[in-house]
């Protein structure tokens, strides 16, 4: 039997978990013992080739093409963590939900006091995802086994996740790691 | 008054004065049960609901209910715990808490209860309402979307700061604060020293100038979850 | 034209002793002057009471009937409970928005006329019906209501929409309204003769313990839904200490589907007079207050008029029936559109002129009800009951009904059958009798006790209402098998929130929570564990909530999982692509969509 397998994406978040994850410091030497890297930012894998025993989602889901990961990652993982505040609730990007799609979009690429754009238009193509009306939790998406809160969360927090995980326990978090900033 | 009766918390026997509630007894007992509208200094308002027990099997809100000589009262159980973490999980979804850049964060009520039961992310969906803030006060702001509706601001500026600067209009899902005054919080007599500013348990009215002064590691709930203070002194 | 304005309000407030307590009473006679209570006139009214603005602007915006904005001369409102859905209140809604080139919620460009919906407002057996200000329209469709907004337009007059006058006293000169009883069945206790004077003189012949001994010996039990014993309440209201007391009559009947009080207070308005003075008697009460909720505003012409009359018979008032000692009046309060006050504790807070929110308990009424005071607050139909039991006695009232619920009770049937209407039965009947009575036919389900009460199916059609078995305060809705009954239960769960108060957590958000999900098991997004989610979050707002309305709010969804639970599970997806049902990404798409003018590469339509 080999490595288990670890997947990773980042969705509408700004990588700061996968910082997290790579703040694990000198256990990271350890993390590369223990398992392999399927897709994953870290090596640049575009799809999931192999049954993955975890999956780590960064970020809320803001698009369709959010949607198709999420869907990629449910499906060949056992385990799957949202990490980090956009994935368990949304986070920043989320702060466009009180405000409508259309309204945000002019705000950015027409109406902004910084916007310059000769277009007059916003961008759009087939090559751009749909966005969603709004930014989701990914749990509220597919089926989240765990989620892991925190701007980012703490290294140690996802150290320890990924040591009980793949240890095969459920997953505990003491007190002082499960905080929401 | 004066008499003193004895009921059960959680099989463990509480001495109390007649007229007392349970939420005071049990606290006396140095028994934290979990509380978001309650407030030491403020009259029971029972509206939160996070301090529901069970009384002789029947649910009762330990901050209204007063104790009664023989009462089995179920706190810890598993039970209470689930309908106590579910109503947490609904105060979430309820408002727009983005605690990853609340000034109250590390200090914020709502938030250490969620840290105390361990909840890593709400089970309903998030409501994402619409809510105004208004910052119109040269020393105060309030932000509706942290608001939890707890009623502590109406309490205190009515019955110890004599202002009613607060109170609640509209109902059920549509209901919020707002000021005596017909424009903005600008517009009222409102203090920067005034309890009712104080007694936020949430972000949702601060002062302004003073967020993010004490940092994190230190504040009030990044070690001990919050009701320890209560359970430090009980005999274990 | 401010100042004018000003001037006119503190007059209101001065008419009223400048009684803060009296809010309602100076909120809706301001909205009456002006059509709505201006922002600038909520300073003036909290200056003339000693109350503050924030405070007026809670009570203004907390009650339906009330607002801060301006709203037509005219209001329209339309009832959009399920009853008259079901009797066509969709069309008749197409009709006055064309008319009146409104929608719903506008009002018309000159500011003459506002269309809104509401509510039940206690006409299901005449469904669909609107309130036209206080005047009831009835029996309404397309045709009918483009009579009436034709009229409205021309004549803004409300009365010219009454041709014919109802029977009975819905045709008395202080009532002229349409409304019909459509009293379909009579029995002894409530829809019988009776004598103004009779059971009172007996009554007060006695002591008043001896009447509270009367009143249990006849196993009265509130009539409201509760059932709570009402020599009981009384007692604990005769024995609380305190001077004075109150004796209050619940006439909010705000359950939807629920019209018997109306005919009451029309037909039967001495005898229910007399139970409450008889109730003031036994309780050592002066003052009783009518709490009558704003959609029966009407009949206020009359009761004020009933009332009156007994004053001048000396069956209220000073020394009432001679007898020294006993000093007993009542006043009417009116209502603005609430159905938690119809919650005994919420219905105090508004007669106090508060919002209308729920007290904490204890103290109990009975301890510390209105202004504080030991009070009882019991239901119209109660008070009916009391007086027959002094009249006739306590025994011949125990020996009708059932072995655990004594006397009648008058049901309020609508919805599928022929004969909707009152109809007075002795507890103990079964549902498949009711059916018969009603002519119903082909019956799927049957709501008994309204939204918070429970809909059950034909596996239970041979069980029977009293208080041991299906508890009813009176509504009883027929669906028959052709209606959509998972609709029926989303009605019902929006009428929740619409009504719940706001004040605790579980009702505030619980049950938008369930209505949500509900809903998106109702479009086919749903697993098995979605419905484990609407039990466990439904026992969970049964459990936690403060007071009766989040208590009983998700029963529609909690009875009829127990009840139709294959209702659900035809609308769960056939095949699981994983996606969870908070997601739905075809309309999470829609707006993208509508914005670029090209649909999704990833999920095309269905």
């Amino acid at each position: 039997m080999g490595k288990p397998i670890i997947a990773t994406t980042s969705l509408a978040g700004c990588f700061g978990c996968h910082m997290s994850i790579l703040d694990i410091d000198d256990r990271i030497l350890k993390l590369f013992e223990l398992i392999d890297f399927d897709r994953s930012p870290i090596n640049d894998i575009k799809h999931i080739s192999q049954r993955c025993a975890v999956g780590l989602v960064e970020g809320g889901c803001a698009n369709e093409e959010n949607v198709v990961v999420l869907q990629e990652f449910r499906q060949n993982c056992d385990v799957l963590v949202s990490v980090g505040d956009c994935a368990t609730m949304g986070g920043i990007p989320a702060l466009r939900n009180t405000i409508s799609l259309k309204e945000c979009l002019d705000e950015a690429y027409l109406n902004g006091p910084t916007v310059f754009n000769a277009t007059g238009k916003v961008p759009d193509s087939e090559d751009i995802p749909l966005l969603l009306n709004k930014v989701y939790p990914c749990h509220e998406v597919v089926k989240m086994d765990y989620h892991l809160p925190g701007c980012p969360p703490p290294a140690d927090a996802i150290w320890e996740a990924l040591v009980a995980l793949l240890n095969g326990k459920p997953l505990e978090l003491p007190y002082e790691l499960i905080k929401y900033d | 008054m004066g008499d003193k009766i004895t009921f059960t918390i959680d099989g463990k026997d509480i001495e109390a004065d007649a007229g007392q509630t349970i939420l005071e007894a049990a606290e006396a007992a140095h028994m934290y049960i979990p509380r978001l509208c309650a407030h030491p200094d403020l009259q029971p308002y029972g509206s939160c609901r996070v301090c529901t027990v069970l009384v002789d099997g029947r649910p009762q809100s330990a901050c209204t209910q007063p104790v009664a000589a023989g009462a089995v009262v179920e706190s810890g159980t598993d039970k209470v715990t689930e309908i106590r973490r579910q109503i947490i999980e609904m105060l979430f979804v309820e408002g727009n808490h983005y605690c990853m850049f609340c000034e109250k964060s590390g200090n914020c009520e709502l938030q250490a209860l969620a840290y105390r039961f361990g909840i890593t992310a709400p089970r309903y969906p998030y409501l994402f309402p619409h809510r105004d803030l208004d910052a119109t006060h040269p020393d105060v702001f309030i932000d509706r979307n942290r608001c939890v509706l707890c009623g502590r601001c109406v309490r205190a500026s009515r019955d110890v700061d004599g202002k009613n600067v607060f109170q609640f209009v509209g109902r059920g899902p549509e209901k919020r604060i707002a000021f005596n005054s017909e424009a903005n919080l600008a517009g009222t007599n409102l203090d920067v020293m005034d309890k009712a500013v104080d007694v936020c348990p949430v972000g949702a009215i601060l002062r302004k100038r003073e967020g993010f002064r004490i940092p994190v590691g230190r504040r009030a709930y990044d070690h001990v979850p919050i009701g320890s203070d209560i359970e430090t002194t009980a005999a274990k | 034209m401010t100042e004018n304005r000003a001037g006119t309000v503190r007059r209101i407030c001065q008419d009223h002793g400048g009684d803060r307590t009296r809010m309602m009473d100076i909120v809706l006679a301001v909205q009456k002057e002006f059509g709505y209570v201006p922002s600038a006139m909520m300073d003036v009214i909290a200056a003339e009471t000693g109350s503050h603005r924030v405070e007026v602007e809670s009570v203004v915006s907390f009650y339906a009937f009330l607002s801060s904005r301006p709203k037509g001369k005219v209001i329209i409102r339309l009832c959009d409970d399920i009853i008259d859905q079901m009797a066509g209140a969709e069309r008749v809604r197409q009709v006055f928005e064309e008319e009146l080139g409104i929608r719903v919620g506008q009002t018309t460009a000159d500011g003459r006329i506002t269309l809104e919906h509401t509510p039940c407002i206690g006409m299901s057996d005449q469904a669909p019906a609107a309130l036209v200000n206080d005047v009831v329209v009835t029996e309404l469709n397309g045709d009918k209501a483009r009579e009436v907004a034709r009229s409205l337009l021309e004549y803004m007059d409300p009365d010219r929409l009454v041709r014919e006058y109802g029977d009975g006293n819905n045709a008395h000169e202080l009532i002229q309204s349409m409304v019909h009883n459509h009293i379909r069945r009579r029995d002894q206790v409530i829809l019988a003769d009776m004598t103004p004077g009779e059971a009172l003189n007996k009554a007060l012949a006695m002591s008043p313990a001896e009447v509270i001994r009367d009143v249990n010996t006849a196993r009265l039990r509130g009539r409201g839904g509760a059932g709570f014993p009402t020599g009981m309440k009384w007692n604990f209201t005769r024995r609380a200490a305190g001077t004075d007391r109150y004796v209050v009559c619940n006439a909010d009947e705000g359950e939807p589907g629920t019209f018997k009080d109306r005919v009451i207070l029309t037909e039967a308005t001495d005898l229910m007079i007399e139970g409450m003075t008889i109730g003031g008697y036994a309780v050592g009460a002066n003052t009783g207050i009518i709490y009558l909720r704003a959609e029966y505003a009407y009949l206020r012409a009359y009761l004020e008029h009933a009332l009156e009359e007994r004053r001048r018979q000396g069956l209220l008032g000073k020394s009432i029936c001679g007898k020294q000692g006993f000093d007993f009046d009542i006043r009417i309060q009116m209502g603005a559109g609430a159905y938690i006050c119809g919650e005994e504790t919420s219905l105090l807070s508004s007669c106090e002129g508060e919002r209308g929110d729920p007290k904490n308990r204890p103290p109990f009424p009975a301890e510390k009800g209105y202004m504080g005071k030991p009070t009882t607050v019991n239901n119209v139909e109660t008070f009916c009951c009391v007086a027959r039991i002094l009249e006739k006695g306590p025994g011949w009232f125990a020996q009708i009904g059932s072995e655990g619920s004594s006397g009648t009770k008058l049901l309020s049937i609508s919805g599928d059958c022929r004969g909707p209407g009152v109809y007075e039965v002795p507890f103990g009947i079964s549902l498949r009798e009711v059916q018969r009575m009603a002519g119903a036919v082909d019956t799927a389900a049957m709501q008994i006790g309204g939204p918070s009460g429970q809909m059950v199916g034909p596996e239970d059609f041979d069980r029977s209402i009293c208080f041991d078995d299906i508890s009813t305060g009176g509504s009883i809705m027929i669906f028959g098998a052709d209606r959509d009954l998972l609709h029926v239960v989303d009605q019902f769960m929006a009428f929740f929130i619409e009504e719940s108060c706001g004040y605790c957590t579980p009702c505030r958000v619980g049950n938008v929570l369930l209505r949500k999900r509900l809903n998106a098991v109702r479009q086919g997004l749903g697993t098995a564990a979605d419905l484990q989610y609407l039990q466990e979050l439904g026992e969970t707002v049964k459990l936690a909530s403060r007071c009766g309305l989040g208590q009983t709010s998700p029963n529609p969804i909690l009875t009829t999982l127990e009840r139709f639970r294959p209702l659900y599970e035809a609308k769960l997806k056939a095949e699981d692509d994983g996606l969870l049902s908070t997601f739905d990404v075809r309309s999470a798409m829609s707006e993208a969509e509508a914005i670029t003018g090209r649909s999704s590469v990833h999920f095309s339509k269905a």
